[in-house]
């Protein structure tokens, strides 16, 4: 009966991800004006981005973009868009990209869903640490469909995205297959996980997104769930934001007047239905109330293909990496007034 | 060729004509064939020639299947890698370069062609995606999503009672995650019919990509759907018409499509071996079954058009092929060209491309090889 109910239950949650569209339920919210820059990326002629996965940026704003083109690689551009280097050719653990984050020391940190690691380079493009265990290539391609009961500590299943605290503490949403949130402390050792799939307070659907706050509070992006969840630093939950649609990119910006940016986007598979009601990005105070939204389904500039990450170090100029587009934009918030439109700028493809 | 044989051509020529209740007179022609006709790099080699399209300065634009298609070991996924590659080749077939290294969705190239704008346009049939790069080689829009885990070997095509093949629907096991998508085939979302697919883009084994005069896209998906899906210049999604079968308007493997001045659809419905035409709204007009198994089509931009159709009879290109030249209205104006591996035979035709209405190049699969056929000009 138990295991019957169990997996009917999965049964049941494995469509949602399928159909990862929600109409956010916050309305009359003021569009934030914005522009999106053309031709950021000044990509060498024999190098092409693929899906726009992840994307963040260092303390120098150098641009890291993570990327599923033929191979999935990481690449490096300064703060003018120009192409600095590859980091990580023929990696171990390079797969199948899922995320890109840059800590405070300036290592970055790669998220790969397809080998199950989270990958810690140092800012010279070396691998410093490693998390989870890529299955050994003898397993072949391993049917992943089915969580470890109970998850083990130091192994991913489809791991989604990573975040760090002001201690330096390692925040790993884990992912498609798990659905937790696991802690280490610096060193990489484990401290705790919280979540198992459903839809209850600590449960997670799809935590696909993961950010911290100054004080240590970390926010999900509990995508299957249509919800922000916000826990303390010892993972006990305090918030829930379910208001602005499926979260498949959160972001908070630096401190000291931080905010929260939620990207409802419209799914990958682009059913004709979801334009309407989704691909929107919300910018919110940490406390979830919504400040403004801008942006809309659809492949020009400045409109959105599926935002899968946001990086939000100036909270007036975000950079977005889009999926169906193969690409990535350079966002210019207007904070100063809150029109009624977004601007759009830029050639019509 | 001896005269017996030129003479049992012809007998042969003379009962394909009662058949179709018309003569069809041969049209003469020339060729030159790869590797004379496109100098390729030293150990860069075309593979099975999917794809062949000329843009408006006359360069030569090539989507070809070449070696290596990879899986991956040890992943959660089944990620694919590789297969396919775009080249760019001048008019007189000097290498210019190559487009789109390393892409995510070029695996297993099944057309390209070039828009008036000389974007240039590849349909891949494996990562189900179309991609158009702008005249720079740049990617400027991308319709449907490579499946993130690969279905290999892809489901089979089975008949159903009515002996029209259709995609057998896989066992949905408890995979989730963004691109799992819906398994090929049986109708897409919400119980629509056979191969209707869903409203968007979820392409299955796409096959070609056309456009009217004022930009819409046209998309021929393909083999696991049977459907025309039809945008927006931007790329967002209007409508899309058929399903699997064998009335009028379905389809049964849409394997080419072509779009003439007047805007009017020509569909190479292949396993119904007919061209149905239609409106830009999807209204079924009329249908041609006087041009074999079509699995290339093209239409000139002469004056008037005409349209050519590669008539394909046999899996391997040995046994029976031809390319038909035909007015709008349908009426067969000639044909040429036989099957096997010889130049002026044909293995497999999958692509014409006709912006000259006497030059032709042609892409076959099983010769591995482009040809540019010159014709005798009829009038």
């Amino acid at each position: 009966m138990a295991r019957g109910l169990r997996f009917c239950v999965l049964l049941i949650l494995s469509v949602q991800p399928l159909l990862a569209q929600t109409k956010a339920k916050a309305e009359n919210v003021p569009e934030i004006a914005f522009t999106s820059v053309p031709n950021f990326f000044k990509l060498p002629a024999d190098l092409y981005f693929g899906e726009g996965i992840g994307i963040a940026t260092n303390s120098k704003g150098h641009v890291f973009v993570y990327t599923r083109s033929g191979d999935t690689r990481l690449l490096e551009f300064d703060q003018n868009g120009s192409y600095v280097r590859e980091i990580g050719q023929g990696v171990y653990g390079l797969e199948f990209a899922h995320a890109v984050r840059v800590d405070r020391q300036d290592n970055i940190w790669v998220v790969d869903e397809g080998t199950n690691m989270v990958i810690k380079f140092n800012p010279e493009g070396r691998v410093v640490m490693v998390l989870g265990r890529r299955p050994e290539p003898v397993a072949g391609p391993f049917d992943s469909t089915q969580p470890a009961a109970p998850p083990e500590k130091y192994r991913f299943g489809r791991p989604t995205d990573v975040t760090f605290d002001q201690q330096g503490n390692i925040f790993v949403s884990d992912g498609y297959v798990n659905s937790r949130v696991v802690k280490f402390d610096r060193s990489g050792r484990f401290v705790k996980a919280v979540g198992d799939r459903g839809a209850g307070p600590n449960q997670l659907n799809t935590p696909h997104s993961i950010t911290s706050d100054a004080q240590g509070n970390i926010y999900v992006g509990d995508r299957g769930n249509a919800r922000v969840q916000v826990f303390d630093n010892d993972l006990n939950l305090k918030a829930s934001y379910d208001n602005v649609g499926s979260p498949w990119a959160v972001c908070v910006s630096p401190p000291p007047n931080q905010f929260l940016f939620v990207s409802n986007s419209n799914p990958d598979s682009n059913p004709a239905a979801s334009w309407a009601i989704t691909g929107e990005i919300y910018k919110m105070e940490l406390n979830g109330r919504i400040i403004g939204k801008f942006g809309k389904a659809g492949k020009r500039l400045g409109e959105f293909s599926t935002v899968h990450e946001i990086d939000c170090r100036n909270p007036n100029e975000l950079f977005v990496s889009e999926i169906s587009a193969w690409r990535a934009q350079k966002l210019i918030l207007n904070t100063k007034s809150s029109t009624s439109s977004a601007s759009l700028t830029g050639r019509v493809p | 060729m001896t005269r017996t044989s030129g003479l049992l051509g012809a007998a042969t020529v003379l009962a394909a004509a009662v058949l179709s209740a018309q003569a069809v007179p041969e049209i003469a022609f020339q060729s030159v064939a790869t590797p004379d006709l496109l100098k390729f790099p030293d150990n860069v080699h075309m593979g099975e020639a999917a794809g062949v399209a000329t843009n408006s300065k006359g360069d030569i634009f090539l989507y070809t299947r070449t070696g290596n298609p990879s899986m991956t070991l040890g992943t959660s996924r089944a990620v694919s890698h590789g297969g396919s590659r775009l080249f760019q080749f001048d008019r007189n077939g000097k290498f210019v370069r190559e487009i789109g290294q390393g892409s995510y969705g070029m695996l297993q190239a099944q057309q390209v062609r070039v828009d008036a704008g000389d974007n240039v346009w590849v349909v891949d049939q494996m990562s189900t995606q179309v991609i158009k790069f702008d005249p720079n080689g740049r990617v400027q829009l991308i319709l449907s999503r490579k499946p993130e885990a690969m279905r290999v070997p892809a489901l089979p095509l089975t008949p159903l009672a009515t002996g029209v093949p259709v995609v057998q629907k896989a066992a949905e096991g408890p995979a989730a995650g963004p691109g799992a998508g819906a398994p090929p085939g049986a109708g897409g979302r919400g119980g629509a019919l056979p191969g209707a697919g869903a409203e968007g883009e979820s392409f299955q084994r796409p096959t070609d990509v056309a456009w009217d005069k004022a930009g819409n896209i046209y998309v021929a998906d393909g083999y696991g759907n049977a459907r025309i899906a039809k945008y927006d210049p931007n790329g967002k999604y209007i409508k899309s018409w058929g399903s699997r079968g064998s009335a009028q308007g379905q389809f049964n493997i849409v394997h080419g499509i072509a779009i003439d001045a007047q805007g009017t659809v020509y569909v190479a419905d292949e396993g119904n071996k007919r061209i149905q035409t239609f409106d830009a709204d999807g209204t079924f007009k009329t249908q041609f079954t006087s041009v074999g198994t079509p699995t290339a089509i093209c239409i000139t931009p002469s004056q008037p058009q005409f349209i050519y159709v590669a008539h394909t009879g046999d899996p391997d290109g040995m046994e029976d092929a031809a390319i038909y030249k035909m007015a709008l209205d349908g009426k067969v104006v000639g044909k040429f060209g036989s099957a096997g591996k010889e130049i002026k035979q044909f293995g497999l035709v999958n692509s014409i491309d006709c912006r000259n209405e006497n030059e032709l190049l042609v892409g076959e699969l099983s010769n591995w090889r482009v040809q540019k056929l010159t014709l005798k000009a009829a009038r």
